[in-house]
């Protein structure tokens, strides 16, 4: 984020009369950037407004038949092919035809979905209700690769890249060429125009957004001298006036040939002459598709989970997409927690955990303590000597259960102590990010026990999705 | 002790912060330890809460007992250069490759290259020498690649070898894999008590040992402590409501009776023990997945409040009990 943009976002604050703003949302929004900045002790309830403010909505999303591809993307293990999955399957039973993209999906999700053969064509979902249509498909990467070639070369062409043994290792899945082949196959699925929207959830890159620079490294390498240098002995021959271009040349291939070997700089040669003419219509599709993602009709969506790491990526997509002129309509936050308990802090919970635990010292001054333990039996009339050794109680007895009760409880109220940690960790994480990007809509999906693997799972994270407010607001 | 430990896993799973205190456990009782990050992503120095890391072998910690962990963040072009030195005296060459595209060409669009680089590098890090001809260092652990990946990444050299079948490239591609596939080193993988990270897991697993890659630990990350055992949610399930509200009240949280604010704690608490109660008895089945796979196991607790430098520690020492170092 540049210093002017910070300035331009606070600027509002610091104004004693902000301008009226237009809508219900805008005010809200701006009251809290106007109160933002104060450090009272309401501080967290502030953030809890400024969430619901700037609520990301995903229906009218989904709904918009404006809106024709969908990018979910997000560091590995946030829950992005589930939510590609689910925001796909929500926009085919509100009447749309849908294809989704998944790149790597869990096995059992994808059984479900009747996408686990590898035939790299989208299949239609069964058990979808409603009018619209899904239909979803797992890239395969080499198969892709193969069609691109395919494609573009004529077919003895192709047929002597697919045989080239340095094609074959490049294509079956070095890191890479996922993302190129998975931008490859978003052009191939959006030129069909079978669909309505395109669900797009992206490999799980070690440099955030690699697909993104996709076309732009191939370009750097199509107009990069190497090339020229690897396909000229096929095409420049002996020519005569190419003299001092063929002695570097030589010198060139025969560092290469020195390094690589002389059958790999072969093989890479015939590749690459091979591939010439196929890697400018690859080029053109692939910066095809770059235009097509900034265009109006993409909305990105960045998927995070409130941990720390995963929200410093989902910055860092953020300010990258920004940077990239694509638009980028929100994160989606998964596995939020809330409790039901809210309003029991994790220090009552504790301190009335160990009031359980050891009922000798229970705070009688709370007065509410000790309504159903008489006197008696604790506290006040505790004998001083060693005879108040704990006699067990008889198995059984109504002591035995109490006991058993008391200490359930207290494990209870641990249990709940541990979730109001989390809670406000989780808080603290995402306030963290909305402090730095205050402009990205939100929205929060509570997290379940366990994982999604059908669609019943998957239609219950769209409506999480669609209710899009944490539980504890 | 295998001198090169590799530690992927599933992203998510806290692969990066594993490895890291690893590299300190490992460096503890005076040993120095080489921590090599190839993902570009920074995450070493996040968690050692040092500056980005430059491509330069810098110390980046000091382990009880006087031990030091070095840190590298490769960076593949600075690596080709690197290697090219090495390997070939090529330097004015080099600088050569890199005006004509070549060097971007290697390290970005043939992406197979920039892990040969990665796990050369590495390797060479675990076979350097001092001029006693003692090893530099003793450990050196890798936050290597996602357990997707971990086989192909790791097998890299292989396919070169094949590529390649003469010269230069051939044999250094060959020394790194005697190095990998030797038990000199051991590749670990971090998982969760999740059925995804597990099932990944096991499918890593299969895939290493196909390709004869040596398969080290497995190591559960983020086990969260047991707060309710079997017995208590067996009794979650039978237990009165009121009872659990007398319970609430006695230890000072408000009326028993319907509508106090005891009472109202009850439901609440019970969901969330119901949930709890669902995670145990997927963690209790992802345990036993994990069993099956016959390896040793370790479980690393989850920082409740969150990881940090000392939490970095706690890890280590824990790491250490379990006789990891």
């Amino acid at each position: 984020m540049s210093p002017d943009r910070a300035e331009e976002r606070e600027a509002p604050a610091e104004r004693d009369t902000p301008e009226a703003p237009k809508t219900a949302d805008g005010r809200k929004a701006a009251d809290e950037r106007a109160t933002g900045g104060r450090k009272t002790g309401e501080a967290q309830e502030t953030a809890r407004r400024l969430s619901a403010a700037r609520l990301l909505d995903v229906d009218p999303l989904l709904d918009d038949p404006k809106t024709r591809i969908v990018v979910c993307c997000g560091s590995g293990g946030v829950g992005k092919t589930t939510t590609a999955a689910a925001l796909g399957l929500r926009a085919a039973e509100r009447g749309r035809k849908v294809v989704v993209l998944t790149i790597d999906p869990a096995r059992r999700l994808a059984q479900s979905m009747g996408i686990d053969s590898l035939d790299n064509v989208p299949r239609r979902v069964k058990g979808t209700e409603g009018d619209g249509e899904l239909h979803a498909m797992m890239l395969d990467m080499k198969r892709t690769f193969d069609e691109v070639v395919e494609a573009h070369a004529d077919r003895e062409r192709a047929a002597a890249i697919l045989a080239n043994p340095f094609y074959q290792s490049l294509s079956a899945g070095f890191a890479g060429t996922q993302e190129y082949m998975a931008m490859e196959k978003l052009g191939q699925l959006r030129a069909r125009d079978e669909w309505d929207l395109i669900v797009v959830d992206t490999p799980p890159s070690r440099s955030a957004l690699d697909f993104l620079d996709a076309p732009k490294r191939l370009g750097s390498f199509l107009d990069g001298r190497l090339i020229r240098l690897l396909t000229a002995p096929a095409k420049l021959g002996g020519r005569a006036g190419m003299a001092f271009l063929n002695v570097g040349m030589s010198m060139m291939t025969g560092t290469l040939g020195k390094l690589l070997g002389g059958q790999l700089l072969k093989d890479v040669q015939t590749f690459v002459a091979a591939m010439d003419t196929t890697f400018g219509g690859f080029r053109t599709r692939a910066d095809a598709t770059y235009k097509l993602l900034q265009a109006p009709g993409t909305a990105f969506l960045v998927v995070a989970a409130p941990e720390r790491d995963a929200l410093r990526e989902a910055a860092y997509f953020v300010e990258r997409l920004a940077a990239e002129k694509m638009p980028l309509v929100g994160l989606v936050l998964n596995r939020v927690h809330g409790s039901g308990a809210g309003r029991l802090s994790a220090e009552r919970a504790l301190a009335a955990a160990e009031n359980l635990e050891d009922p000798r010292i229970v705070d009688q001054g709370d007065g509410k303590a000790g309504l159903r333990n008489s006197p008696d039996t604790y506290g006040s009339s505790q004998p001083p000597a060693s005879e108040a050794a704990p006699t067990a109680p008889e198995e059984g007895s109504p002591a035995d259960t109490e006991h058993s009760v008391d200490r359930l409880t207290a494990g209870l109220l641990r249990l709940h102590a541990d979730r109001m940690q989390l809670l406000s960790r989780e808080q603290r994480t995402r306030d963290r990010f909305t402090a730095r990007h205050p402009e990205v809509a939100v929205v929060e999906v509570p997290a379940l026990p366990g994982d999604v693997h059908d669609l019943t799972g998957l239609r219950d994270i769209g409506d999480r999705l669609a209710a899009g407010r944490p539980e504890h607001t | 002790m295998s001198r090169l430990q590799v530690v992927s896993g599933k992203g998510g799973t806290g692969k990066t912060t594993v490895a890291a205190a690893l590299a300190l456990a490992l460096a503890t009782e005076g040993k120095r330890t080489l921590l090599v990050e190839v993902e570009g992503r920074q995450g070493i120095a996040q968690l050692f809460e040092t500056e980005a890391l430059p491509y330069e072998e810098r110390k980046i910690a000091v382990a009880p007992g006087g031990g030091e962990v070095y840190a590298l963040a490769i960076d593949p072009e600075l690596a080709l250069l690197d290697y090219l030195q090495m390997f070939y005296k090529l330097g004015g060459a080099g600088r050569a490759l890199r005006k004509l595209g070549a060097i971007d060409f290697a390290t970005t669009v043939a992406p197979g290259l920039r892990d040969v680089l990665l796990t050369g590098k590495a390797c060479e890090a675990v076979r350097r020498k001092d001029r006693s001809g003692r090893f530099i260092y003793d450990y050196v652990v890798m936050d290597a690649p996602p357990t997707g990946r971990i086989t192909r990444f790791l097998n890299v050299n292989d396919e070169v070898a094949g590529l390649a079948k003469i010269g230069p490239i051939h044999n250094q591609a060959q020394a790194v894999m005697r190095v990998l596939k030797s038990p000199e080193t051991a590749v670990h993988l971090v998982t969760l008590l999740e059925e995804m990270p597990v099932q990944e897991t096991a499918d890593g697993i299969a895939e290493l040992r196909s390709a004869r890659l040596p398969v080290g630990r497995v190591i559960v990350n983020m086990v969260r402590p047991g707060v309710l055992d079997a017995a208590d949610l067996e009794l979650v399930r039978t237990v009165e409501r009121s009872s659990v509200a007398q319970a609430l009240s006695a230890a000072g949280l408000g009326g028993a009776r319907r509508g106090g604010n005891a009472e109202k704690l009850v439901d609440p608490l019970l969901e969330q023990a119901a949930e709890y109660a669902e995670r145990y008895t997927l963690e209790q089945e992802q345990r036993a997945v994990l069993g099956e796979l016959d390896l040793p196991l370790h479980e690393l607790p989850l920082l409740t409040e969150g990881m940090d430098l000392a939490g970095l520690y706690e890890l280590a020492t824990e790491l250490r009990k379990q006789g990891l170092s």
